[in-house]
């Protein structure tokens, strides 16, 4: 049986002249000037710009406030690489757990299945102010009392959940005939999973988890309700002091330094992992 | 004492009757046929044999030791018997060399450099000796199915079993597969093989077996079998692939 299809072709086979290829670049380039100049003169011209200028723009309460929203950035890098990894980890595991068969591994099975109903069942905020305010609040002994701690815990519980179906979906995609050339080779169940299974699932998925991993970046900042200083809190602290909102600029535009990148890398994998499909189907 | 015993084996999938007392003997070094239509259980069959499905009732020896024996691992039963899909099934992530020794290393404790060296050897014996370190993906279908054969032959099998495993090939790679498995058959190999390739079926097998709806119905040398078919079934069959044009 032989599916094959024709190559795709290119909508026209002539080469395109000069104009034809310039043309649009320039107009595009053109319009989207026109309009930013329009909206700057728009905004600008106003009376209104220079106290916008001053809440939000102001070079001065920037470079004042800098230094503390980027220590404050610091914890969330910290927080969000340490989580990533240990997230990774934990998800596979919750998603190996659930794809066991037989009956000796149904404890492992029912385990993972209510987990993930639980945690991504409730929002994070939930979560993060449960674990963040209440576990410290209980005051056990021999358990770590920072909020920081529980709180990036319940942010690593909660994302899990997540990354775990995403990886599940992953190791459903590998075709049934990878287990059976497996088994036929006697490989075990676990044998089959580290070298055949999982190797697969984890590359179908790459992309997906980079998307989680983007929005757990900004949604470390949630431990701000906790009193964590991160860059939001550290912002908020300048904003209440100064009824000035230029350091909560100063938060976004250094989140937006890491989340851009992170979002074109993962466009890249995801191109990458599409050419390797199309080249694989063919 | 025969290298493979099939005695009875009878197996359901749900209700339907999948192979029905199906009883077959293969010495060492013999090459058995199978034929028929499609969805007469020759997958199922081989399946069985390598205990890739369970089976309802009946037993499988092999050199007179039933599979389901105790004595009898599953890795020895794995190692004993190859078997090679359609599919080819090779693993994409790792290059040919390691999916060749992939079992020969984690399954059977052969040190890196030895599976190799005999991985390396097989690959030249069968013209692929460039491909070691290329990924399946970079492989025609017929060097694809070819590294397949290589990979069930790197654990040293007893018995090797072929799924039609020309079925998804291009007609002008489907040579190179088959010479491989004469050149199999002439160092002695003990084969089963299922295919859709009667003329090959007729210049490899010291025996054809035809099978339908689940049992074997007509089981003779290939001289026989194609050119004095007695059973009506069989008669019809091969006269469907005659004027199929496939004789
Ligand atoms: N996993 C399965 N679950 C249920 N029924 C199955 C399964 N595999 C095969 N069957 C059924 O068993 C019967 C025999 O299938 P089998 O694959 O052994 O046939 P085959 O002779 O190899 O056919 P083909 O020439 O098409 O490969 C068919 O009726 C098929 O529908
Ligand atoms: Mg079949």
């Amino acid at each position: 049986m032989n599916l094959k299809r024709p190559a795709p072709h290119k909508r026209s086979g002539r080469a395109l002249s000069a104009r034809e290829k310039y043309i649009p670049t320039a107009i595009s380039v053109v319009t989207v000037l026109a309009v930013v100049f329009i909206l700057r003169a728009v905004i600008t011209s106003s009376g209104q710009w220079p106290r916008i200028k001053a809440q939000f723009f102001s070079m001065d309460a920037i470079i004042e406030v800098f230094p503390k929203v980027l220590k404050g950035f610091g914890v969330n890098m910290t927080v969000w690489i340490i989580s990533l990894v240990v997230i990774a980890v934990w998800a596979l595991l919750l998603a190996v757990f659930r794809s066991l068969h037989g009956p000796w591994f149904a404890p492992l099975r029912i385990f993972s299945i209510i987990y993930i109903d639980l945690f991504r069942g409730l929002p994070s905020l939930l979560l993060v102010l449960l674990f963040g305010f209440g576990i410290p609040a209980l005051q056990i002994p021999g358990l770590p009392r920072s909020s920081l701690f529980w709180g990036a815990s319940a942010m690593i519980m909660s994302y899990s959940a997540y990354a775990s179906e995403v990886y599940r979906s992953g190791i459903d995609a590998v075709h049934d005939g990878q287990r059976s050339a497996a088994k036929a080779l006697g490989l075990t169940q676990w044998q089959t999973l580290f070298h055949c299974i999982l190797p697969q699932a984890v590359r179908n998925v790459l992309p997906s988890l980079l998307n989680l991993a983007v929005a757990l970046q900004k949604d470390v900042a949630l431990l701000s309700v906790l009193g964590v200083r991160d860059a939001v809190r550290e912002a908020q602290i300048y904003t209440a002091r100064t009824f000035n909102y230029s350091s909560l600029i100063a938060a976004a535009a250094l989140f937006l330094a890491v989340t851009i990148p992170m979002a074109r890398f993962t466009d890249y994998i995801t191109k990458r992992d599409r050419q390797r499909r199309l080249q694989g189907a063919s | 004492m025969y290298r493979i015993e099939i005695n009875n084996l009878t197996k359901y999938y749900g209700d339907n009757l999948v192979l029905n007392n199906v009883s077959l003997k293969v010495k060492n070094h013999e090459v058995v046929c199978l034929i028929g239509s499609s969805g007469s259980g020759k997958s199922t069959l081989l399946r069985c044999v390598n205990d890739l499905v369970p089976f309802n009732e009946g037993d499988i020896k092999l050199d007179g030791v039933s599979i389901h024996d105790s004595s009898f691992s599953a890795n020895e039963l794995y190692k004993r018997i190859g078997i090679v899909f359609q599919a080819y099934n090779l693993f994409p992530h790792m290059t040919v060399i390691n999916n060749i020794t992939l079992a020969p290393r984690k399954v059977h404790r052969t040190s890196r450099s030895e599976s190799e060296e005999y991985a390396e050897e097989l690959l030249g014996l069968f013209g692929l000796g460039d491909f070691a370190n290329s990924y399946p993906e970079q492989l025609s279908g017929g060097q694809q199915q070819r590294v397949a054969i290589i990979r069930a032959m790197a654990n040293r099998p007893d018995v090797l079993m072929l799924d039609e495993v020309t079925a998804a090939l291009d007609p002008e790679l489907i040579g190179d597969v088959l010479s491989v498995i004469k050149d199999l058959r002439k160092k002695g190999m003990t084969m089963l093989i299922v295919t859709h390739e009667m003329s090959f079926a007729r210049s490899v097998s010291d025996r054809v077996c035809f099978l339908d709806g689940g049992s074997i119905i007509e089981e003779a040398s290939p001289e026989k079998l194609f050119s004095k078919p007695e059973n009506p079934r069989t008669q019809q069959f091969l006269q469907r692939i005659i004027e199929a044009g496939r004789l």
